[in-house]
């Protein structure tokens, strides 16, 4: 039986739209093959949501959209379209 | 009073509006960095407490209180926050030889609803190669209302900017801007002295504003930066409104965006 374990890729595009661009990235990996950190790359792994997709990535959480709460519209704090891929590797065990 | 050549001008105050910073190479004569790295490795420098007048923090004849005397360094502080700031903290941030671990993302302290700002030094006396860090800002960052670390997911940005740099530079950043320490891949401690200053006037054109209607300015204001994504128009508000509080100008606009916000006729034709 295969062991198998998650890495998480989080992409926050440019609009809700997922071809949208990339405009910030994460990843995490639980095969402990890599230990990704913070400023650990100047260019995104995928332009897109969809190009990650295509090479084998799932989209396992998409961001809500709410309206501005009032008296916040133009209050800007989080970056607002964060999705959430995953991708299962095997690992020598 | 401070001689007027050192003051910063409107073109780089409005830099700072919308990026956060402003950055000055290898500023700090060789001697006095050596010496302030000699202090740094001596756990030299004195803290001082909270919301004590700066000048009354260190002996100016001690290295980094020689720093913050230079004249470029005053007009900084001069222009920025005025003349007599408080002295917030201060910490001589390190990171060991072969740390691989870049820190989190964060901004410091909490969620600081002013528009009156505090500035950072971030000061660099050896040194800074990429290999060895040193500290990543993301320029635009400081109008971004989070606690600390809640960014911390969040691993790199489009134009994430690593400072590297000679030693002596200093960057002056405001308080809302979110950083992180760099891994560190030398054999060597990286050393970065980090100054927080309060205000104690009113922050209004503060800088020689011989400049002040230069047409540069408006299109500083309006740069983007490419990780806002479908934001940089709500940041060119936020700017807009920092501006408008700088130089005292509850009118000023970049293009028609808040005069197209703030236009309310309550002008009642009569009837035909």
């Amino acid at each position: 039986m295969p062991q198998l374990r998650q890495k998480i890729l989080v992409l926050y595009l440019h609009t809700p739209d997922l071809n949208s661009n990339v405009v910030a990235w994460s990843m995490y990996d639980g095969t402990g093959k890599t230990n990704p950190t913070t400023g650990d790359s100047d260019k995104p792994p995928y332009t897109s949501v969809v190009e990650a997709m295509q090479h084998g990535w799932r989209v396992v959480q998409f961001p809500q959209q709410f309206p501005a709460y009032p008296g916040m519209e133009y209050s800007t704090s989080y970056l607002r379209f964060e999705y959430i891929l995953e991708k299962m590797e095997e690992i020598d065990d | 009073m401070i001689d007027k050549q050192y003051l910063l001008d409107s073109k780089q105050i409005a830099h700072f509006v919308a990026d956060g910073y402003l950055r000055f190479d290898e500023l700090v004569p060789a001697e006095l960095n050596e010496a302030v790295y000699a202090e740094m490795e001596d756990h030299g420098i004195e803290r001082g407490t909270a919301g004590t007048p700066l000048s009354e923090i260190w002996p100016q004849s001690s290295p980094i209180g020689s720093v913050f005397q230079l004249p470029e360094v005053q007009g900084m502080i001069h222009s920025l926050v005025g003349p007599d700031p408080l002295y917030d903290h201060h910490a001589v941030h390190t990171v060991k030889a072969d740390n691989d671990r870049g820190q989190h993302w964060h901004a410091d302290a909490i969620i600081d609803t002013r528009m009156h700002f505090d500035i950072q030094f971030f000061y660099f006396a050896h040194d800074t190669p990429r290999e060895m860090g040193g500290t990543m800002i993301l320029p635009g960052s400081h109008y971004r209302r989070v606690c600390e670390s809640d960014v911390a997911r969040y691993h790199n940005f489009l134009e994430q900017l690593p400072i590297v740099c000679k030693a002596g530079t200093i960057f002056v950043v405001h308080h809302g801007i979110w950083h992180c320490a760099q891994p560190n891949l030398t054999d060597r401690m990286r050393y970065m002295f980090k100054l927080r200053l309060n205000p104690t006037v009113r922050q209004m054109r503060l800088w020689n504003t011989d400049d002040i209607d230069d047409p540069s300015i408006p299109g500083i204001l309006s740069k983007n930066h490419k990780w806002y994504g479908n934001d940089v128009r709500l940041e060119t508000v936020n700017r807009i409104k920092l501006w408008r509080f700088l130089v005292g100008d509850d009118k000023f606009d970049v293009g028609y965006w808040m005069g197209r916000l703030e236009n309310l006729p309550e002008n009642v034709l009569e009837a035909a």
